[in-house]
């Protein structure tokens, strides 16, 4: 395995394991206050759907001239990337409230043994697992699709994502608790730095750059924006909390 | 789901919470393709406005007192 693919495997694997364990928050929270079958089945609709989307985009992506190709997932990688930096290095930072399994379990749950429950199927439960899963997993399928296109082994980004699913599902059921010690604010993090770095890389490659080294630059380039993100974080922290409100966060999605 | 909505749906997806860094990666990979058209080495140009439109997107931040144990999304 090259480099460049271990990189794209441990990229897809931490960007997919931090999006399963919100949605497995979601989900115990549905299932445990209100229907499990209802819950699972949601999932597993949700897991259906975007299962279609990777084998009907994935072929059809590759299709593209790979400078095309380049320039678009770089474009995009790199807009998915710097947006989930930005509110990393705030989290980091303390300008932003890190994320909390356990408040956000309590929070669902409490939400969800509000609503009445119907005789028979609930579709509340359905739709509430199926909504999460499918929201929180459609941005890992982009990643799994643009990065595998990229690298022509959609099936390595796959077999990356399946893993890191497994992983989280196989430790939410051993616990039956929302996954409250995985690191996932400094997981947010490392997937900020490789998905901007990764972003730049090919955008600029499909741009038309010529980058000293060809793929060994990657390297380098990890680390310059790793080191520019840390600097950030300390730049913020210096600034202090006595002056003015925090940075708030911004509305619309929440992709990290 | 009308037009409207699927639009907005997609929009909200790739440009996400903060317009400002869709447009500076567009302005990343621009600058580096019009380098690279005056026949100039640009493989630099991404990465510096990339990171300089983040850090320019952070300036008015600063640490909150509650941010600690808070939850977000």
């Amino acid at each position: 395995m090259s480099g460049a693919e271990a990189s794209l495997a441990l990229s897809v694997f931490l960007a997919c394991a931090v999006e399963a364990v919100e949605a497995l928050t979601i989900v115990l929270a549905v299932g445990t206050t209100r229907h499990w079958p209802a819950a699972l089945g949601g999932t597993g609709v949700a897991v259906l759907v975007l299962a279609v989307v990777v084998a009907a985009l994935g072929p059809a992506l590759t299709v593209l001239p790979l400078g095309v190709l380049r320039v678009v997932v770089g474009g995009l990688l790199l807009t998915f990337g710097l947006q989930w930096l930005r509110k990393a290095i705030l989290r980091a930072a303390g300008a932003k409230d890190k994320h909390d399994e356990e408040a956000i379990f309590a929070a669902e749950a409490a939400e969800a043994a509000a609503v009445p429950v119907a005789a028979g199927f609930d579709g509340y439960a359905f739709a509430i697992s199926f909504k999460a899963v499918l929201l929180e997993g459609l941005e890992v399928a982009f990643i799994v699709l643009t990065f595998g296109a990229n690298q022509h082994d959609v099936g390595l980004a796959a077999v990356a994502a399946a893993a890191a699913v497994l992983a989280v599902l196989g430790a939410g059921l051993a616990l039956r608790a929302p996954l409250a010690r995985v690191p996932e604010n400094g997981m947010k993090f490392a997937v900020g730095v490789m998905l901007t770095s990764f972003g730049i890389f090919w955008g600029a490659e499909g741009a038309g750059a010529d980058w000293p080294g060809g793929e060994v630059s990657l390297a380098p380039l990890v680390a310059v924006v790793l080191l520019a993100a840390l600097a950030m974080v300390v730049e913020i922290r210096g600034r202090g909390a006595t002056a003015g409100p925090a940075a708030a966060p911004r509305r619309g999605r929440q992709v990290a | 789901m009308s037009a409207r909505r699927i639009l907005a749906a997609i929009w909200d997806f790739v440009v996400g919470d903060d317009p400002r860094l869709a447009l500076a990666a567009l302005a990343a990979i621009g600058l580096t393709a019009v380098v690279c058209a005056f026949g100039l080495s640009a493989w630099w140009s991404a990465p510096v406005v990339a990171l300089a439109a983040l850090r320019w997107t952070l300036r008015g931040a600063r640490p909150s007192a509650t941010s600690a144990s808070r939850t977000s999304s």
